[in-house]
């Protein structure tokens, strides 16, 4: 990483090259100072307009959801700074893998937003085409997308074109055997993939030292040959860098690389989780203390020069293109139940299609 | 069409060769095929059925990957996202349990999951089922995991030709497809023309005609219910025998014709009877031919018990003579004839 040796803070060189530096990659602290050399301020402007919209996107969804809108959400709350960075590294060609939590860098890739709802909303389960913004569908089974992403990423390579696929994964599905695999697979193929984990001190309830014994689940890397990285996931200039870097790493064919941002969940798990009942409030305060968001202003502000506030309006308008959007009533059509599961219904689901349909015919006609 | 080494004129192959055939007629014919598994490269298989296709096609379109199974399934999804048609080789029918959650959660949903937008043209090949001494673990029958799945097709061969269409028919199926490759068939021959004429993926087959019962099996006792109807015939029994290849889609078509036809159906299996694919069978045949039977529909199946280990094993598969066993306990004497 570029900022180990100007960074005021003590990060030591890796003691070997494969190995995270001891002390997470930063390059603007909590305070908003810079600590390392980061973005020009153009890159950090457009970090900045998908903050605040990714911020209000995610606060808007959580207070639908409290209200009983939407089936259940996963908040990126806490996380901006990853999932942002991340996905503004990606060039467009590049393939992003997510998970359920990471709604804020599906659309940072440019998804509509209520084409991501239409999952949380329960009309389907994916509501976006993955070949429009080259964003796979978010993967529920923890670390399967991981072994997606390689796949991708090495077919590319056969075809010989110029792709990288970033998958991004929790602190939790480093424990699943598909991550075990996919680095190994990914190093042995030398697919260009970036692995990126958000590390939010918790899978559910089980925080992190119930989870690993290794010294960082960044030093997971070397064990498969692959060069890893430590990265302050709260702050989005270090993340923005470090994707970008693996990226290109990736893409000049030098193989995959692996990244641990520490961050944090500041939301329950999803709605139905009570987050009390595993962890304290001092800690969600001190965790508030080191928001994305506000370190990325606090940086912008430094020379008294005002961030933009056209942002926020942007923001607002978005937020209200959701709360109409949800508040729609949607009725997804029970045909649909029948129309993908092969290239061709077969038979026997063209008959329980027309069953279906005759029984809710039948039900309307009763009703009438 | 391409560069095959088919020969025009019938000559004895066996399935192991006629699928070995398939992969490379596939190969040659669609740059978008890949082969990939455990020792599928330079040895050629355990069973030898990828015998010299990375000698002649190359290293990226070939080859061997690290020991994993779900990372073999859960990158050939990866990798058919992107444009490729990946054949995957599971070395064993047990030892493609650990994919089973990439095959289930993802390569039977993605095509629903995602309104019919990414399709995975992927087909896992699983050397399945017994009869060749195999020990623990080597002689799963495990179709029902599958074929209980929607979204997956799962075919069975049991034939040299068979398996040769069949196989070309699944690498150019848009679907998903688990196809098992009965290990105990893979050296007996054929005298065949290898050829992709024939019935479609889902079609089931009348491979013997006769008139007073239909037995119902696919795989490794397709034979074994040959050999049953050329011994029936001294006891005066004429078996149709339908081999159904293909176990999701179930062509109700071709079973019922001949099940309204003979009035008696036995489904012979060697996987386990409990919640096994005859339960599924039989089922059917109760609700789309039930004025049709003359008896109720039996299974001829392996015991409910984990596959046996080699000594004991002929005591678990069914026989022609347990196949003949269950004829004549379907209620003959209750015919006026
Ligand atoms: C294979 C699998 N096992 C269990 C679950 C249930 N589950 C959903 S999220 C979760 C915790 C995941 O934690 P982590 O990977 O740290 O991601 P986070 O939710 O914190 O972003 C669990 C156990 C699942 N989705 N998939
Ligand atoms: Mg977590």
């Amino acid at each position: 990483m570029t900022s180990t040796q100007e960074s005021p803070h003590d990060i030591t060189a890796p003691p070997h090259p494969l190995l995270p530096t001891p002390a997470p990659v930063q390059l603007i602290d909590p305070a908003g100072a810079a600590v390392g050399p980061a973005p020009d301020r153009e890159t950090l402007l457009r970090l900045y307009r998908a903050m605040v919209i990714g911020r209000r996107f995610d606060t808007q969804i959580t207070a639908l959801t409290r209200q009983g809108r939407l089936a259940v959400y996963p908040s990126s709350r806490g996380q901006e700074a990853c999932q942002i960075g991340a996905a503004l590294a990606l060039r467009a060609q590049d393939w992003l893998f997510p998970t359920y939590r990471d709604s804020v860098a599906v659309l940072t890739r440019g998804v509509d937003p209520l084409q991501v709802l239409v999952s949380f909303r329960g009309d389907w389960h994916c509501g976006y085409d993955p070949y429009e913004h080259r964003v796979a569908p978010q993967c529920t089974p923890l670390a399967t997308n991981t072994l997606h992403a390689v796949g991708l990423a090495h077919a590319a390579r056969l075809r010989r074109e110029d792709t990288v696929a970033l998958v991004l994964l929790g602190d939790g599905a480093t424990s699943e055997g598909d991550t075990h695999e996919a680095l190994n697979f990914a190093a042995v193929w030398k697919a260009p993939v970036v692995f990126l984990v958000q590390n939010n001190g918790y899978a559910i309830s089980v925080p992190l030292a119930k989870q690993s014994a290794a010294p960082s689940l960044a030093h997971k890397g070397i064990g498969y040959g692959i060069p890893s990285h430590l990265i302050d996931g709260n702050d989005v200039a270090a993340v923005h860098t470090t994707v970008s870097e693996a990226v290109q790493h990736a893409a000049a064919g030098h193989g995959p690389v692996l990244i641990e941002a520490l961050t944090y969940r500041v939301e329950a798990h999803t709605n139905a989780d009570d987050a009390t009942r595993y962890r304290q409030d001092e800690e969600v305060a001190f965790w508030l203390e080191r928001d994305p968001l506000r370190r990325l202003e606090l940086f912008l502000n430094r020379d008294g020069q005002e961030p933009p506030t056209e942002f926020a309006a942007e923001a607002e308008a978005l937020a209200a293109a959701v709360r109409a959007g949800t508040n729609a009533d949607t009725a997804p059509d029970p045909a649909g139940l029948f129309g993908h599961v092969y290239a061709e219904p077969t038979a026997a689901l063209h008959q329980q299609q027309a069953d279906l349909l005759d029984e809710i015919a039948r039900d309307e006609e009763a009703r009438a | 069409m391409s560069i095959t080494s088919l020969p025009a004129t019938a000559t004895p192959v066996s399935l192991a060769a006629a699928l070995n055939q398939a992969l490379a007629d596939s190969l040659a014919e669609d740059e978008r095929v890949v082969v990939l598994g455990e020792d599928v490269g330079t040895l050629g298989g355990v069973f030898r059925i990828t015998d010299g296709l990375a000698a002649r096609f190359g290293e990226e379109r070939v080859w061997d990957t690290p020991l994993a199974e779900s990372g073999i399934v859960g990158t050939a999804i990866g990798m058919a996202m992107n444009g490729l048609r990946p054949v995957v080789e599971m070395q064993f029918d047990a030892f493609a349990y650990p994919a089973f959650e990439q095959i289930t959660s993802h390569l039977a949903k993605m095509r629903n999951r995602t309104g019919g937008r990414v399709e995975l043209p992927v087909v896992v090949r699983i050397p399945y089922g017994g009869g060749i001494g195999g020990v623990e673990h080597h002689c799963d029958s495990s179709e029902v995991y599958y074929t209980h799945t929607a979204g997956l097709r799962v075919v069975t061969c049991s034939t040299p030709s068979d398996g040769y269409r069949l196989l070309r028919q699944a690498i150019a199926s848009p679907d998903p497809v688990i196809f098992l490759e009965p290990k105990r068939r893979y050296w007996s021959k054929e005298t065949a023309t290898l050829s992709l004429e024939g019935p479609a993926l889902h079609q089931a087959q009348v491979v013997r005609p006769g008139r007073d019962v239909t037995v119902i099996t696919y795989g490794g006792t397709v034979a074994t219910a040959l050999e049953a109807a050329a011994l029936g015939t001294e006891e005066g029994y004429d078996l149709e025998v339908i081999d159904l290849r293909s176990l999701n889609p179930f062509d109700d078509e071709t079973v019922t014709a001949s099940v309204r036809r003979t009035g008696r159906a036995v489904v012979v299996h060697e996987a386990a009877g409990f919640c096994g694919y005859g339960a599924e069978v039989a089922a059917r045949l109760s609700e789309q031919c039930f004025h049709h039977l003359a008896a109720p529909v039996l299974r001829v199946t392996g015991f409910d018990i984990p596959y046996p280990p080699p000594k004991l094993e002929a005591h678990h598969l069914p026989s022609a003579e347990r196949i003949l066993d269950a004829v004549s306990r379907l209620q003959w004497e209750d015919e006026d004839v």
